[in-house]
C-alpha cells in the first residue's frame, strides 16, 4: 500500500475531525445528540467538497455527451477541437487503456460509447484544458457522426423489440431464466395458494415518474497522477473501493496503483454508487500528466447519474370481511434505462415489500425490469420500496374503504410481527415493531383547521395569493411502510476499520481510526467518532480521511447500511487494539473486518428462500399527512406531518430526526412534483428551474417518534434510519390527497389537472 | 479583462475572462470556494453572497458587474474566531448535513436576521425559499434560524 500522493489541495483546510475541538463542541458517545464534527467548517466555507478542490498545474475536463437517446456512432471527428486554444486533450473509445466497459454489477456500459448510445447523454468523448470555457468550447468542434435509431421508450413494448444488449450482461447469474428481450432481471415470488379468494377483492394501476436524486453537489472530482503510472481520484462517492475496482481494469492498472480518496461530498441518495468523472478523469491525467478536475454542470448532472425507476404496478388484493387479508396479486415493471446498474437488486426489492408490512399467507408477486433508451436508473434511497408502498398502501386505503374499517385498524388487524413468515418464505425474527409504530403515528394529534381569513402563505397556491379559502379542501391520510437494511440475497457485506492507539505528549491515550465508509452527509463521521469514544472510554479520537490506500473496503453508504456497518467494524476493531494493547504494552494499529449474519439467495423459479433468510433485518415506519388542496386550482399544501419510525437504538439521535425530516421531503417532492420528463428518451427538464423539488414553503413541520426496540444483530441494538421515511411518505401524502379529493389519485407526482373539478 | 472589488473587507483584483460569473472569480480567482454552484440558474441559492449589502446570486452576476463594487461571502461572515450567531445555531440545531447549500443559507439566513431581528415563522420560512436543501427537510434549518434571532435578543 502506498501512501497518498501528496495534493496540492491548499483549501482542504478541514477535515472531519480537526475543526470541532477548538469550538469546544460536545463530540458524545452512543446515544447522545453530538453535533455534527464537521458541521463548523460546512458553515463557515471551509469545507472542501470535490468541486472545490485544485492542484498546482490542473487542467479542467469536460464531457462531450450523446444528444440522442438511441443512434449508431459511424465516425468521430475530432481534430479540430485538437488545435483549439488551451486543449490539451481530446480522448475517445480508443484511448480508453484497458476494459471498454464497466458497471457497478454488470460491465455493460462503455466507458466512452464505441459505435452506439443507448441514452440521452451517455458520454462520448472527453477534452482537457486550460479553462473549463475552452474545454467546453473545444467539445462544441468534435462532430459525432450519429445515424439515429428508433428508441425503445415503452417498457412494456420492450420485451418484444430489438435487444439493445444482444449478449445479455446479466444472463446467468442465478437469476430466473427470461429469455424475452431486454429483460434485465425478473422475479416471481409464489407463495401460499395465490388463487385464494376472499370476500372482497380491489384492483388497482399504479404509475410512478422518474425521480432524481438531486443532490446539491453536482459530480464533480480531481484525479491526479502520481508520475510512477498510477492515479489519485479525490471524488465524491458512496463506495471508495468498489469505484477502485471498476476504474483499475478500465485504465490497465493494478488496483493499488489506483487510489481513490473521499472529497467532501454534496449528498447522494444512491446516485453516487454508480460511477461518473472517475474514469474519465483518470483518462485525462494520465495522457496529459496532470491534474485533471471535472465538474458537472446541473443539466449534465441529470445525465451524469441514475435515477429511480419508474414503475407501472398491477395490484389486486383479497381479504375477508373480517379485514384479514387473504391474497396479494401483484405485478410490477420497473424501467431500468440503457444500462443495468442495481436495476436486479431493485428488482428483487420491489417484490420483497411489494405487500407492504403486512401479514399475507398467500401471493403471486412478479417483477420485471427492462432495458430501454430512457435514462438509466439504479440506487435512490428506498431502492424498489418506494415505488410498491405507493400501491399497496393505496390498495390498503381502498381496502378499508370497501369493509368500511378504519384505514387504521385495518393496518393493525395485518401488522406483521416477529415469528410471522414473508412472502419469500422468510420468517420474522428479530426486532419488528410495526404494530407500535403504526399506534404511535396513529396518535400524534395535528394541529386544529386553521381558521380564515389567513395569511396566503398558510394556503395552497402561497405568496401566489390565489384563493382566500373559497374551494380548499382538507384531508388526512395515513400510510406504513417497510425496507429491509443492509444487503440482501447472499450478497457477502463486509466493513473494515482500522484502529490506532498510541501515547500522547502527556501520556494519555489516544486513537486514530481508519474507515473507508463514505460520509455523504448522513452522519456516519459522527457515528464512527461516537462508537470509538465509547469503546476506548476516551475522548481524544480522530478519523482518517476516507482512502482505499490505508484501510479495507468499508461497503456502500447505501441500503440503510452506513451506520450499521461502520459501528460493527469500529466497535470490533477497538475492542481488539484495547486487547493487544493490554496484551502487549506498546501502542498498537489494528484492522478488523465485520460482517452481519449472513443472507442467501432466492429461489430463482419461485422466489422463496434457499438455505436461510434473504434479508438480515427491517426497519419500518408509519405517517400520518395532513394536507389542503384548492380543487378549483390543482394546488396542494401540506399543513403537518406525524410520523413514528422503527430506529432499534439511536446511535445520534439529532441526526436520525434530521434524517427522517429530509427522508421524508424527498416523499413529497415524488408525491407532488418530481418527474424527469422525456419525450422519445430526451430529458426534457434537466435544470432546477423545470425539475422542481420542495423548498421551506412546500415542506411543513414533521412531528417525528422514534421507537427503539433494539435489534439483537445490530451493533448497540441499532437499525439504519435513512430509507423509511422516504418509503412511506410518498404513500401517505397521496392518502391525504385522496381524502381531501375523493379522487383515485393513482400515479406520482400527482399532476394539478387531476385534483381538479370536483 | 482586470476587475478590482472588495471582498470580505479586502480589496481584491482579478484577471477575469468576460463571461465570467461572480461566483467563478470568486472560487476560482479569489479563492473563496465556500460559495457553491449547484444550478446555474439561480434556482437554488448555493451561490448567496451579499453584494454592496444586497443578497444577490453570484452565478447571476458577471464578476465584471462586480468592478468597484463590495461583496461579503460566506467566508467573511465569521469574526475573529467567532462564529456568526447563524453558524454557530446551525451546528447547534442540527441543521447542516451534507451542508453544500449550508453557505449560501447562511448568508441569506444573516440577510434576513440583518433586516428583521425577530422574524415570524412564516417570514424565516419565506425569506428561505429561493435556497434549496435536498438533505434536511428544512426543520432544523428553519429551527437554526429562530435559534440565532432569539440568542441575538438574549
Amino acid at each position: 500500500m502506498s501512501a497518498p500522493v501528496p495534493l496540492l489541495v491548499a483549501r482542504c483546510r478541514a477535515l472531519p475531525g480537526s475543526a470541532a475541538g477548538k469550538h469546544s463542541l460536545e463530540l458524545g458517545r452512543v446515544g447522545e445528540s453530538a453535533a455534527r464534527v464537521d458541521g463548523i467548517p460546512k458553515t463557515t466555507g471551509e469545507f472542501a467538497y470535490s468541486s472545490d478542490l485544485a492542484a498546482a498545474g490542473m487542467l479542467w475536463g469536460h464531457t462531450v455527451r450523446s444528444r440522442h437517446a438511441h443512434a449508431r456512432i459511424r465516425g468521430i471527428e475530432i481534430s479540430e477541437a485538437v488545435g483549439m486554444p488551451g486543449v490539451h486533450a481530446v480522448l475517445t473509445h480508443d484511448d480508453v487503456p484497458g476494459e471498454k466497459r464497466y458497471g457497478l454489477e454488470f460491465p455493460d456500459q462503455p466507458v466512452l460509447a464505441i459505435d452506439r448510445v443507448r441514452y440521452f447523454g451517455e458520454a462520448v468523448a472527453l477534452v482537457a484544458a486550460e479553462h473549463p470555457e475552452q474545454a467546453r468550447r473545444a467539445a462544441a468542434k468534435i462532430t459525432v457522426d450519429y445515424e439515429p435509431l428508433e428508441p425503445v421508450v415503452d417498457p412494456e413494448r420492450a420485451t418484444e423489440q430489438e435487444p439493445l444488449h444482444p449478449d445479455r450482461p446479466t444472463a446467468g447469474h442465478g437469476y430466473l431464466d427470461d429469455p424475452r428481450p431486454n429483460v434485465i432481471r425478473s422475479m416471481v415470488v409464489r407463495h401460499g395458494d395465490p388463487d385464494a379468494l376472499g370476500d372482497v377483492s380491489v384492483e388497482g394501476v399504479y404509475e410512478v415518474g422518474i425521480q432524481d436524486q438531486a443532490f446539491l453537489g453536482p459530480e464533480s472530482g480531481l484525479a491526479v497522477p502520481d508520475g510512477e503510472g498510477g492515479i489519485d481520484i479525490y471524488v465524491a462517492t458512496q463506495w471508495l473501493h468498489v469505484d477502485r475496482d471498476q476504474v483499475a481494469p478500465c485504465l490497465a492498472l493494478e488496483p493499488e496503483q489506483v487510489r481513490i480518496h473521499l472529497a467532501g461530498v454534496g449528498g447522494a441518495f444512491g446516485g453516487r454508487e454508480d460511477l461518473s468523472m472517475q474514469i474519465h478523469g483518470a483518462m485525462l491525467a494520465l495522457h496529459t500528466g496532470r491534474p485533471v478536475k471535472i465538474v458537472y454542470g446541473r443539466e449534465e448532472s441529470f445525465t451524469g447519474h441514475v435515477h429511480r425507476h419508474p414503475a407501472r404496478i398491477w395490484a389486486e388484493h383479497r381479504a375477508a370481511l373480517d379485514g384479514r387479508l387473504v391474497a396479494v396479486r401483484m405485478r410490477i415493471l420497473l424501467d431500468g434505462g440503457a444500462y443495468a446498474s442495481s436495476s436486479t437488486a431493485v428488482v428483487a426489492n420491489a417484490c420483497a415489500f411489494a405487500c407492504g408490512p403486512y401479514r399475507v399467507d398467500n401471493a403471486l408477486i412478479e417483477s420485471t425490469c427492462v432495458y430501454s433508451n430512457n435514462p438509466p436508473c439504479g440506487a435512490m434511497r428506498g431502492f424498489g420500496a418506494v415505488q410498491t408502498c405507493f400501491a399497496h398502501e393505496a390498495q390498503m386505503d381502498k381496502l378499508a374503504a370497501v369493509l368500511d374499517i378504519d384505514p387504521v385498524e385495518l393496518r393493525l388487524l395485518n401488522a406483521l410481527e416477529p415469528g410471522d413468515v414473508l412472502p419469500t418464505g422468510q420468517t420474522l425474527t428479530g426486532s419488528f415493531p410495526v404494530a407500535e409504530v403504526i399506534r404511535r403515528a396513529a396518535a400524534l394529534d395535528p394541529p386544529e383547521p386553521e381558521e380564515l381569513p389567513r395569511d396566503p402563505l398558510r394556503l395552497p397556491g402561497g405568496s401566489g395569493n390565489t384563493t382566500h379559502g373559497q374551494g380548499v379542501r382538507r384531508g388526512i391520510g395515513f400510510a406504513a411502510g417497510f425496507k429491509n437494511i443492509c444487503y440482501s440475497e447472499g450478497f457477502d457485506d463486509s466493513c473494515a476499520a482500522r484502529v490506532r492507539l498510541f501515547a500522547g505528549g502527556a501520556g494519555e491515550l489516544q486513537a486514530e481510526v481508519h474507515c473507508a465508509g463514505a460520509e455523504v452527509g448522513q452522519g456516519v463521521t459522527n457515528v464512527i467518532l461516537q462508537v470509538a469514544r465509547t469503546e476506548l472510554g476516551i475522548e481524544s479520537v480522530v478519523l482518517a480521511p476516507a482512502s482505499t490506500a490505508d484501510v479495507g473496503s468499508a461497503g456502500s453508504a447505501s441500503a440503510s447500511r452506513m451506520t450499521w456497518m461502520a459501528a460493527g467494524a469500529v466497535q470490533l476493531a477497538c475492542r481488539a487494539a484495547l486487547e493487544e494493547r493490554e496484551r502487549t504494552g506498546v501502542d498498537v494499529d489494528v484492522e478488523r473486518v465485520y460482517r452481519h449474519p449472513r443472507t442467501w439467495p432466492l429461489d430463482p423459479e419461485t422466489g422463496q428462500i434457499t438455505g436461510g433468510p434473504a434479508h438480515v433485518s427491517f426497519a419500518c415506519a408509519a405517517m400520518k399527512v395532513v394536507a389542503e388542496v384548492d380543487v378549483e386550482l390543482g394546488l396542494t399544501r401540506l399543513v403537518w406531518i406525524g410520523t413514528a419510525q422503527d430506529v432499534g437504538k439511536a446511535v445520534n439521535p439529532q441526526a436520525v430526526y434530521g434524517q427522517i425530516e429530509g427522508g421524508t421531503a424527498q416523499g413529497i417532492g415524488l408525491a407532488l412534483m418530481e418527474e424527469i420528463q422525456t419525450r422519445g428518451g430526451l430529458i426534457t427538464n434537466a435544470s432546477f428551474t423545470d425539475y422542481l423539488i420542495p423548498t421551506t414553503l412546500d415542506v411543513p413541520p414533521i412531528v417525528a417518534e422514534l421507537v427503539e426496540d433494539p435489534e439483537p444483530d445490530g451493533p448497540y441494538g441499532l437499525k439504519g434510519v435513512g430509507e423509511p421515511p422516504t418509503v412511506v411518505s410518498t404513500a401517505a401524502v397521496l392518502s391525504a390527497l385522496r381524502a381531501a379529493t375523493g379522487r383515485e389519485l393513482a400515479r406520482v407526482p400527482v399532476r394539478p389537472d387531476e385534483i381538479v373539478g370536483l | 479583462m482586470r476587475i478590482e472589488l472588495t471582498v470580505n473587507g479586502e480589496r481584491q483584483e482579478a484577471d477575469v475572462w468576460a463571461g465570467e460569473s461572480l461566483l467563478f472569480a470568486l472560487r476560482e480567482r479569489l479563492g473563496l470556494p465556500g460559495s457553491k454552484n449547484a444550478c446555474e440558474q439561480g434556482e437554488c441559492g448555493s451561490c448567496s453572497v451579499l453584494l454592496d449589502g444586497r443578497l444577490v446570486c453570484s452565478c447571476l452576476v458577471l464578476a465584471a458587474q462586480a468592478d468597484g463594487h463590495e461583496v461579503v461571502t460566506v467566508e467573511g461572515l465569521a469574526g475573529d474566531g467567532e462564529l456568526h450567531p447563524v453558524q454557530d445555531a446551525f451546528v447547534r440545531a442540527g441543521a447542516v448535513q451534507c451542508g453544500f447549500c449550508t453557505p449560501g443559507l447562511v448568508v441569506a439566513a444573516a440577510d434576513l436576521l440583518q433586516r428583521s431581528p425577530q422574524p415570524s415563522d412564516d417570514e424565516i420560512r419565506e425569506a428561505l425559499s429561493g435556497n434549496l436543501c435536498r438533505c434536511t427537510g428544512y426543520q432544523k434549518i428553519l429551527d437554526a434560524v429562530s435559534l440565532a434571532a432569539s440568542g441575538a435578543d438574549a
